[in-house]
């Protein structure tokens, strides 16, 4: 697993092929878009009952990259629980299991569009609207320089979609790192207007940077 | 049943006299399944039961025949010619229709108020079945009639059909069902499908007239598109009265229609029909032919079933038919004038189809019609019918087990397999049972029941067993501009501004996508791209191909085939190889900037698909790189990064073999049979209340579906029909040591350039994708390419990097642009670490 190392707004940091975003100098551990319980909201709402392994799929992940970078803090950037409720709903044995990733370490929650509320008192780690560095952290790019996830992008590489961290000047997205989640293709209006000249880092065997060029505007 | 004296004068009013099988079906007892050829009064025969006994009025109010038609086309047709002998008779009887296209208004009417005749499709029928007031509407059903059974038999709308039969013979049980075909290689099995009944054999009528129509330039090499014969086609279509010009795909016809009318100097009133034109454009084409207005019509399956044509007297079939079937099922659509023999002219599109067609006609000469055995009724089908059942009301397990063994194609289910899809329909049916509180259905006094109501929606909204691929529509730029058709994701995926294609005849331009919808502008004086969105991928019988490959092995057979088509021959024979029986050829070239590796086979689709998917993974371990592979009747073909230059050592069984399991489980075949699968079952829905126009982040491909369930649940029912399914895409290895039996020895050529025998593959539709190293090779090819082109070094520094992407110089900048901070700015807690000093810019790397 070979990670890209870039820069952006002054700080060097790595694209991982998992999705993560580690930042070597802080010890920190980002990550967006975990939808942890959507398969249980969806037959909440009576929807297909989907396989119900994504929360095991996703944390499986994570919990190889925790014993990769062992940060000193993880950061959620947002939609961490497809719901506030589907957070409740988690069996116990999940919530042990994100006690035991999160210890010795401090866990942030950023609140998203999917989980506003703060995460039941169950979870490890607290909540905020966004957390405030020499970067700013937060769900849904705004003014930057900040490092946001919310969109899932994604891009065509070697005749396949995969997941893809959009680096701009002003904008660093994240992939969505859950197991049941989609992907906004980075040429989308709405990325192009967020990056429009920039890399895209596609998540495959490794991370792999692909220049986006901005379009020729008739 | 005798035919009364009122219908007795109507036949003679009209100068017929009544066809044996008519008489025949009036007759019956019980179900019947009448086989005619089109043209033999089928369908009045269907009919004529059901009006005597309306004629005799005594009856209350109410439903009395349902008519299921594969097509929706054909359900107003019916309508139509019913209305006339309704009238002459003097019958009070209400006939509507009821499709996708019925408006609510009716629909609603028709909840509460039936009429005597509905004419309808399995998937209409699906949906009233799963309505509240279903016993009232179909309680007093004494008959249903079942067209075109032999269409519908030949997929999951069949299954879906019969269930809804099983369905309907629960509320009315003594009702009769009459099923009507053209002619089956096995009348029996079709009977066996309707659960029992009465064969009735029509006189088959007289050979067809069909000939491959002779052509003042040779077929080219490779190639689908017949223009080449543009000429001869039209006039053809001068000659006779109204013509059907059938080709395989949407994109071909759409090319074939501008070819027709660039050269219809007398400007002949031709149209044209497929799938992905708007349903108003259709509609019109669909009038005007009936009004005898058009000469011809160029047209793909969209017209392919018994629509009554009146004054069609000749068919031209543009490409190979692929099928004989289907041929002759085509060619039934010329010339509804019963004992007059059908006329059809078959326009091969290249030199490979050319011995395709000479072997096609050799078999319908010989009436060789071919057609695999039909399998057991799928189970997905099955918790779909499931599911539905319970949106009409609480039902009873062992009551709707006993209802769904009675028809044919679910006579053998098991009741552990029924259990497993009634629990699939409850709680997922998983291993970690997680759904016990949202379970979809819950069992109360031993009856099943909807936990939630208002799930019923959602589930109606998904009915059908017809998977369509992901199409985007195409609209003229501007407000309201008009709807030209649709065209398939994978296609618009490949679009970028200015690219030309054709669509509904004409060529336009690709401006940009608005809310998922194509914008295009008219663009009449570009040549246009070729379109590459696919109709139907139609296979060749195995039957076929070993004609085929009777007809290349042993060239004193040639004398029967076109002289070009032996020079053809020839020429593969002087350049590379003839697969001469008792050797295996294969080729290896480069092609389009990818090794190629052709291997002729013969022997079958299915066979041929199952060795690509072993040999790419014995390719994978070589170190080849195999990219992906496409399997036809005759040959294999798969692109690598490496060439294959020895392959005896990939094709060793022993090898083969270890590629059985997991290889072949994570496949692009299986993938594609489990989308398909989930689908239909109701584990992925399509159709979600306003969904569409939310954007793509909020979907994800039913591939990671499929690779969840296969780690955490493998023996998950779904997993389990999915590899049902494939299985029948797939052979057992028998298969594939068969066919290396018959060929013990092996030839490779190693050549400069594609082959005769090679070209016609390169256009061919079906490729599987393999997800190997060579695919990750090509992805760090292609990025590394562009980050060379966008002057990008990435051993440079980061912040050089940084720089030459254009994303900063590197420097810690301030937030930049308005922004009110208190809304912005978060409730800072204890926990945030402080912030810290500003770095230095230059940074060591982090690796």
């Amino acid at each position: 697993m070979t990670g890209f190392a870039f820069r952006f707004s002054g700080h060097v940091l790595q694209a991982r092929p998992s999705g993560a975003l580690h930042w070597p100098e802080r010890d920190w551990l980002i990550v967006a878009d975990l939808h942890l319980g959507k398969s249980e909201r969806m037959a909440r709402r009576g929807g297909a009952l989907l396989p119900p392994y994504e929360v095991q799929a996703t944390l499986e992940r994570l919990e190889d990259e925790i014993s990769a970078t062992r940060p000193e803090v993880i950061v959620s950037l947002g939609d961490g629980f497809d719901d506030d409720a589907a957070g409740r709903a988690l069996p116990d044995a999940i919530c042990d299991r994100l006690h035991a990733m999160a210890h010795g370490r401090k866990w942030l929650w950023i609140s998203g569009n999917h989980d506003p509320g703060p995460p039941c008192a169950r979870m490890p780690g607290t909540n905020h609207a966004e957390v405030e560095d020499d970067l700013i952290l937060r769900h849904e790019a705004a003014s930057g320089p900040d490092i946001s996830g919310h969109f899932h992008p994604c891009i065509r590489l070697g005749g396949a979609r995969r997941r893809a961290f959009l680096i701009g000047r002003d904008h660093l997205i994240l992939p969505a790192f859950g197991a049941y989640t989609g992907g906004l293709p980075v040429d989308s209006p709405a990325l192009t207007s967020l990056v429009p000249a920039g890399l895209a880092v596609a998540c495959a065997d490794r991370a792999i940077p692909v220049p986006i060029m901005p379009r020729l505007r008739a | 049943m005798s035919l009364p004296k009122a219908f007795q004068d109507w036949f003679a009013t009209q100068g017929w006299e009544p066809h044996p099988h008519q008489l025949a079906l009036l007759g019956a007892q019980g179900d019947s399944l009448l086989i005619a050829p089109t043209g033999g009064g089928k369908t009045l025969a269907g009919f004529l039961p059901s009006l005597v006994d309306l004629a005799r009025g005594d009856r209350p109010k109410g439903l009395h025949t349902l008519y299921v038609s594969p097509l929706k086309a054909l359900t107003a047709d019916i309508a139509r010619n019913l209305a006339l002998p309704v009238a002459e008779l003097g019958l009070d009887i209400r006939i509507e229709d009821r499709t996708g296209d019925t408006k609510g208004s009716q629909r609603a009417r028709q909840k509460v108020d039936p009429p005597d005749i509905l004419l309808t499709t399995p998937e209409s029928l699906a949906l009233m079945l799963s309505y509240e007031q279903a016993p009232a509407i179909f309680g007093g059903v004494r008959r249903v009639v079942l067209d075109e059974l032999h269409a519908l038999a030949e997929n999951k709308r069949g299954d879906q059909l019969m269930l809804g039969l099983s369905r309907l013979r629960a509320l009315s049980p003594d009702l009769s069902a009459i099923g009507l075909s053209a002619t089956v290689e096995d009348p029996q099995a079709l009977a066996d499908f309707m659960g029992g009944a009465t064969i009735i054999n029509a006189d088959p009528g007289p050979d067809p007239d069909i000939a491959m129509l002779p052509t003042a330039r040779p077929a080219p090499w490779a190639g689908g598109n017949g223009h080449y014969a543009v000429p001869e086609v039209l006039d053809q279509i001068r000659q006779a009265n109204t013509t059907i010009v059938f080709i395989n795909t949407r994109a071909q016809a759409e090319l074939y229609f501008q070819q027709l009318w660039a050269a219809n100097e007398e400007n002949l009133p031709i149209g044209l029909h497929h799938g992905s034109l708007s349903r108003e454009a259709r509609q019109r084409v669909e009038a005007a032919m009936a009004a005898g207005e058009l000469r011809a019509v160029v047209a793909t399956g969209s017209l392919d079933l018994g629509i009554d044509w009146g004054a069609v007297d000749l068919v031209i079939q543009v490409g190979a038919p692929k099928n004989v079937k289907r041929l002759v099922q085509r060619i039934g659509r010329a010339n509804h004038r019963y004992n007059a023999p059908s006329r059809a002219r078959i326009v091969p599109a290249n030199r490979f189809e050319v011995i395709e067609c000479v072997a096609a006609l050799e078999a319908v000469a010989e009436r060789d019609l071919d057609g695999d055995p039909r399998g057991p009724g799928p189970l997905d089908v099955l918790c779909q019918h499931i599911l539905l059942t319970a949106c009409a009301g609480p039902f009873s397990a062992d009551a709707l087990y006993a209802e769904v063994t009675a028809v044919g194609p679910y006579r053998s289910l098991s009741r552990a397999a029924f259990d497993d899809c009634l629990e699939f329909a409850a709680t997922g049916g998983y291993a970690l049972r997680a759904y016990d509180r949202w379970q979809r259905l819950m069992e109360r006094d031993r009856l099943w029941f909807l936990r939630d109501p208002r799930a019923a929606r959602l589930i109606r909204m998904n009915i059908g067993t017809i998977i369509d691929p992901e199409t985007l529509k195409v609209r003229f730029k501007g407000r309201g501009g008009p709807l030209l058709g649709e065209v398939e994701e994978g296609f618009a995926a490949t679009l970028v501004p200015g690219d030309t294609f054709l669509i509904g005849g004409q060529t336009v331009r690709y401006e940009g996508l608005r809310e998922l919808t194509l914008e295009v502008v008219p663009n009449p004086h570009k040549e246009p791209r070729i379109a590459t969105f696919n109709g139907l991928k139609l296979a060749t019988s195995t039957q076929l191909s070993q004609r085929v490959q009777a007809l290349i092995g042993d060239p004193s057979e040639w004398d029967v085939l076109p002289p070009d088509s032996r020079d053809w021959l020839a020429l593969q024979a002087e350049q590379s190889a003839l697969p001469v029986p008792g050797t295996l050829l294969s080729e290896s070239f480069r092609y389009d900037g990818r090794w190629h590796f052709a291997l002729y086979g013969f022997a079958g689709r299915n066979a041929l698909q199952t060795l690509g998917l072993l040999l790419t993974r014995t390719m994978e371990v070589a170190g080849l790189g195999p990219l992906g592979f496409l399997a036809t009747d005759y040959a294999l073909l798969i692109w690598s990064v490496d060439p294959v230059e020895d392959p005896a050592p990939l094709l060793d069984r022993a090898s083969l073999r270890e590629g059985l399991g997991d290889w072949l489980q994570g496949n692009a075949v299986m993938k594609r049979s489990f989308r398909n699968v989930a689908i239909i079952a109701g584990l992925i829905q399509r159709n979600m209340p306003g969904s569409r126009s939310t954007g793509k982040q909020a979907t994800f491909s039913s591939d990671i579906l499929y690779d969840t369930l296969r780690k955490y649940d493998p023996d998950h029912l779904l997993l389990r029909i999915t590899a049902d399914e494939a299985q029948r895409g797939l052979v057992d290895f028998g298969r594939i040591d068969e066919m290396l039996d018959r060929s013990p020895r092996l030839q490779h050529v190693m050549l400069d350039r594609v082959s005769p025998l090679a070209a016609p593959l390169m256009l061919e539709m079906g490729r599987v994708r393999i997800d190997g190293q060579g695919r990750m090779r090509l992805a760090e090819e292609e990025a590394a390419a562009m980050m060379a082109e966008a002057g990008i070094d990435l051993g440079a520094e980061p912040a050089e990097v940084a720089r030459l992407a254009g994303i900063g110089d590197g420097v810690n900048r301030p937030a930049t642009g308005l922004r009110d901070r208190k809304r912005d700015r978060p409730a800072r807690s204890g926990d945030v670490p402080p912030r810290r000093a500003p770095r230095p810019a230059t940074v060591p790397r982090s690796r």
